[in-house]
């Protein structure tokens, strides 16, 4: 049976369309990632999984209860930490803990293997209030506050969001394991290199769904040439990228441009192109696309339809 | 039962580790209290009086003497022309004329009667009050004087005529008004920001996506303000039996079923808004203006409803402050029956009702 799944749900705020017809699977006991930029609808479509929110249309069952005639049902058995930290600020960690695992009847000693791995981290400042914490620190006590009644279904709302590097691998880590309890997981991210730790990911803008596949999948559907390019002014590189017919792409990313080329362009005849038009220290090398070129194309696809 | 114990407890810890919220909750009670209660009892010492000799006898000038030789009254004008009596007050120039009747002393002495006339500027009731006091037991004690004396007993009665305020509402009316006040403060704005807290913060989502039921997480946040309002309510009574010494003249149970029931309407008042704004400083807007300013301006608290043009006195009527001030001040300073309340009490009873219905009505089982 599916952990999660959506029929052509649909909703508007007053003018603005958050989800237009949206429709996915995640089963049961995978990791479903749901990526995509700010704004692009991924909130509400928690809210209407977690049975906060109405949908204008469209059916929704988590754990095959429907999330309008079963709210009750499934507010029993789902994890939900949302994309603002929403723990007590004035109250300690452990207090914190303990409040959720009450009135979710149930005690911390009760699932405590469940936390373990993470609260060892937290145990130091237990005393501590939630407010002092570090960001990472917070969203691994919203974690823990999430999964200590052992959710059937947890829900992610960006929770590596404003969490440094290291936190936000510890955190992944931390899901998978959790994965290995058998608990399935619906995550939403706007950074896509956590795109390719999901076992299935789903890409979304403005309310649509572009694309759901698995991380590898996705890549293996690029289907294009792919090149990074460099050299010493990066700003007129990419102006000039930008008006070679040859050259379908391009988009700055870190230190690089990459771009999708025809099949007629080599890279000896770009390296030449670029350096009549001035450019020195060019560096043109063929790259495998990542999850964020694969988003990319998609979006600029759906843009040119 | 568990889940809604720990919420309650939750809800106090928020409480007592906010030291505003503290502040507000228990000290706003005291210092409003004391506040009031210094201003009721200003001291008269030399205030300015007039007097009119309509007698000019042996009589009337021993207690014009007397009066001149207080401490509490100067004596600044001997008024001729009874018109200038208005235009004395009305200038201010004095807050007090003693008017002596005409044949004062053959009066006194033949029929054994005599009046007086206390003409006071009771702009300031508590400061009316105080000097009509002062006057009468002048006049009281020459009276006493007089008997010994004439081995007769002679009747002076001064005739009090309060002059811009005749009712005196006032005097006594700031306790039931601050408890009005305290009460709907704690319950209704308090709740109110404590409950839009928890959605500003976000909490709320996570609460909503919990078995907890919504209505639990209602209740409990209610809970300790209520428990709170009943602690501000004891020191209110405490302070102004011990303090202030304005006497509970009524049943003390009467009291508290009165305040009671105004706690129930505050608390519903303060789900109310809660439920339709989302940020805290509209919580706070909307129960300050919309709640705490009438409960002050409209409920008779600082002006007699009865002076107020129509408008306003229908308009304050729906304003709950005001009947709970009203029943407190019967119950309280009058100490009257729980029979002659009864109007008072129906209409905040029907209050809750409609209250309630609304609120279960609006009440949002989601976001």
């Amino acid at each position: 049976m599916s952990a999660v799944s959506v029929k052509n749900i649909n909703k508007k705020y007053d003018r603005i369309i958050a989800l237009k017809d949206i429709s996915f699977e995640a089963n049961s006991g995978e990791i479903f990632g749901i990526i995509g930029p700010d704004g692009a609808g991924k909130t509400t479509l928690f809210r209407i999984l977690t049975t906060l929110l109405l949908a204008d249309s469209g059916k929704a069952t988590v754990d095959g209860k429907d999330v309008v005639e079963q709210y009750k049902q499934i507010r029993q058995e789902i994890g939900y930490m949302p994309g603002k930290f929403s723990l007590y600020q004035d109250l300690s960690v452990e207090e914190n803990l303990e409040f959720f695992a009450t009135i979710f009847n149930t005690s911390i000693q009760e699932n405590y293997y469940l936390i373990e791995d993470i609260y060892k981290q937290l145990e130091p400042f237990k005393k501590r209030k939630a407010g002092k914490l570090s960001g990472g620190m917070k969203q691994k006590l919203a974690l823990c506050c999430a999964l200590i009644h052992k959710p059937v279904v947890l829900f992610l709302d960006e929770p590596t969001t404003g969490v440094d590097p290291v936190s936000r691998k510890e955190f992944w880590e931390m899901l998978k394991k959790l994965k290995e309890q058998h608990i399935s997981i619906l995550v939403s991210t706007p950074y896509m290199d956590e795109a390719s730790l999901c076992d299935r990911i789903a890409f979304i803008q403005d309310g649509n769904f572009l694309k759901i596949d698995t991380p590898s999948g996705i890549i293996s559907q690029f289907g294009e040439k792919l090149w990074a390019v460099e050299a010493d002014n990066m700003y007129k590189l990419l102006l000039d990228l930008r008006n070679n017919k040859h050259i379908k792409t391009c988009f700055t990313f870190g230190e690089s441009h990459h771009i999708t080329v025809d099949n007629t362009l080599t890279m000896e005849e770009l390296k030449t192109y670029l350096s009549d038009k001035g450019h020195t220290g060019i560096q043109i090398r063929a790259i495998e696309p990542t999850i964020e070129d694969c988003f990319m194309q998609i979006t600029e696809k759906k843009q040119n339809e | 039962m568990k889940q809604f114990l720990a919420f309650v407890k939750k809800e106090f810890f928020h409480i007592f580790r906010d030291t505003r919220t503290m502040l507000i909750l228990l000290g706003m009670p005291i210092v409003q209290i004391i506040l009031f209660g210094f201003a009721i009892t200003t001291e008269v010492k030399n205030s300015k009086i007039a007097v009119m000799d309509l007698s000019r006898d042996a009589t009337t000038q021993k207690i014009i003497q007397k009066l001149q030789a207080n401490e509490y009254f100067t004596v600044v004008e001997d008024v001729q022309n009874p018109d200038r009596i208005d235009e004395l007050m009305k200038a201010g120039k004095v807050s007090m004329i003693v008017v002596f009747d005409s044949d004062f002393e053959s009066n006194m002495l033949h029929t054994g009667e005599a009046s007086v006339q206390l003409i006071v500027d009771a702009t300031d009731p508590n400061q009316a009050t105080t000097m009509t006091n002062y006057a009468t037991s002048i006049l009281t004690q020459y009276q006493q004087e007089m008997s010994t004396t004439y081995r007769a007993s002679f009747v002076l009665t001064p005739q009090t005529r309060m002059l811009y305020n005749p009712q005196m509402e006032g005097a006594y009316n700031f306790v039931p008004g601050v408890m009005g006040l305290i009460l709907m403060l704690i319950c209704a704005m308090m709740t109110s920001i404590a409950i839009v807290r928890e959605k500003e913060r976000g909490s709320m989502e996570v609460l909503l996506a919990s078995p907890i039921k919504p209505i639990f997480i209602i209740i409990s946040k209610a809970v300790p303000y209520f428990i709170l309002s009943i602690v501000n309510l004891i020191t209110i009574l405490l302070l102004s039996v011990f303090v202030l010494k304005v006497p509970i003249a009524g049943s003390l149970v009467l009291i508290m079923l009165a305040s009671l029931v105004f706690i129930l309407v505050a608390l519903l008042l303060g789900l109310l808004i809660s439920n339709v704004v989302n940020t805290q400083v509209a919580a706070m807007l909307i129960s300050g203006m919309g709640l705490m300013m009438p409960a002050m301006l409209l409920s008779g608290m600082i002006f007699p409803i009865e002076s107020m043009p129509a408008i306003l006195q229908w308009f304050s009527s729906i304003i709950p402050a005001r009947w709970y001030i009203e029943m407190i001040r019967k119950l309280m300073i009058q100490g009257v029956d729980g029979i002659y309340v009864i109007k008072e009490f129906a209409i905040l009873t029907l209050m809750v009702l409609v209250l309630l219905g609304v609120s279960l009505k609006k009440f949002k089982i989601r976001l």
